[in-house]
């Protein structure tokens, strides 16, 4: 657990010097899951140390957005001028992208296992 | 005895122990009733657990910045685990390769109507323009919308609400909307709700299937690549 925890933290370590030394716009994480993917292709299979400890941080994902979370509604104000217009927008956007994401996705995708109702 | 009390409070809110007991246990509990509920997704355990916090905090008058002595810990954890996502994109790869042309047009067709349903929609509602800037990278993970926005003249710290908000509503509406549309394959709904919701959607589709997971991170991360060359572009054009 201790190797792989390691591990995971080396890859956020190389993605945020390489984020921040070419002034890329992605930031430091998403490249380090980037790198380490191509790790895993390079070597060919998942280690089952970094299986089980990756495994164990994604499935407590969401627990992690929590302290971010209410960072941001105690900015809420910033919404409330003008937020009807801010409501609106945000969940029809919103919706409306996973309708047309989903829609599109199962119309141009190779339809194996597609079960149609 | 009251004395104490106060004594004893100033005690633990001064360490980072109850800002990090705090965020597990309403998370705990978030997860609870949303089991209870029959994992309804209207019960959001994210959402229970920050309503709660925010309750919190504002009954007992403690600053965000003490509360978050502890919760940092939590916080930081988001790191590793962005890049933990690369290990269910790896078991899912074949799935990946097998629909990658469809994948990378249905990403571009969310990554366009996001921005722009988000625009239009203030704008018919006479949103000002700051707002509508602010609106834009509003389906992306945090980091890469505040520079967006910073870059295409909207407000960062308003952005970095909006991300939020958007990424709860997609995490609570999401299958609701993946099931009005009757799309049932697990790599179009996962995809669907990587691109519009980012890590919160991702965290919820992880809950429903790897395969969903694998697609949802794979499309947080495509799409924020997407979105920070398509806005500009965009912004040029619209403003």
């Amino acid at each position: 657990m201790l190797a792989a925890l390691t591990a995971l933290l080396v890859f956020q370590l190389i993605g945020e010097v390489v984020s921040v030394a070419f002034g890329l716009p992605v930031p430091g994480p998403v490249i380090g899951m980037v790198l380490l993917f191509l790790a895993l292709a390079v070597k060919g299979s998942v280690p089952a140390d970094l299986q089980t400890t990756g495994q164990g941080l994604l499935s407590h994902l969401s627990l992690l957005f929590v302290p971010a979370g209410v960072g941001v509604l105690l900015h809420a104000h910033l919404v409330a001028e003008e937020w009807p217009a801010i409501t609106a927008a945000l969940v029809g956007s919103t919706l409306l992208t996973i309708a047309v994401t989903a829609l599109v996705m199962k119309w141009l995708m190779p339809n194996e296992e597609t079960d149609e109702t | 005895m009251t004395k104490d009390f106060t004594e004893i409070w100033v005690y633990l809110s001064a360490s980072p122990l109850l800002g990090l007991t705090v965020t597990l246990a309403a998370y705990l509990a978030g997860s609870w009733l949303f089991k209870k509920s029959g994992r309804n997704p209207l019960v959001n355990p994210v959402l229970i657990a920050v309503a709660a916090i925010v309750a919190l905090l504002w009954a007992t008058d403690t600053p965000y910045e003490t509360y978050f002595d502890g919760a940092q810990f939590v916080h930081f954890l988001l790191g590793p685990a962005t890049v933990a996502l690369a290990i269910p994109l790896y078991n899912q790869f074949h799935q990946v390769k097998k629909t990658f042309g469809a994948l990378v047009t249905a990403l571009l067709c969310g990554s366009v109507t996001a921005a722009v349903s988000a625009i239009g929609i203030a704008w018919l509602l006479d949103g000002s323009e700051q707002t509508l800037l602010s609106l834009a990278p509003k389906s992306v993970t945090t980091p890469i919308a505040m520079g967006i926005t910073e870059k295409i003249g909207g407000l960062p710290s308003l952005t970095a609400v909006l991300v939020i908000l958007t990424g709860i509503i997609g995490a609570v509406f999401g299958r609701i909307v993946l099931n009005l549309v009757r799309v049932k394959d697990m790599r179009a709904r996962g995809l669907a709700i990587g691109v519009a919701s980012h890590g919160i959607g991702t965290a919820a589709a992880l809950q429903a299937s790897e395969v969903a997971g694998a697609f949802a991170g794979l499309a947080m991360g495509l799409n924020g690549i997407a979105t920070a060359v398509l806005i500009p572009l965009l912004v040029t054009v619209l403003f």
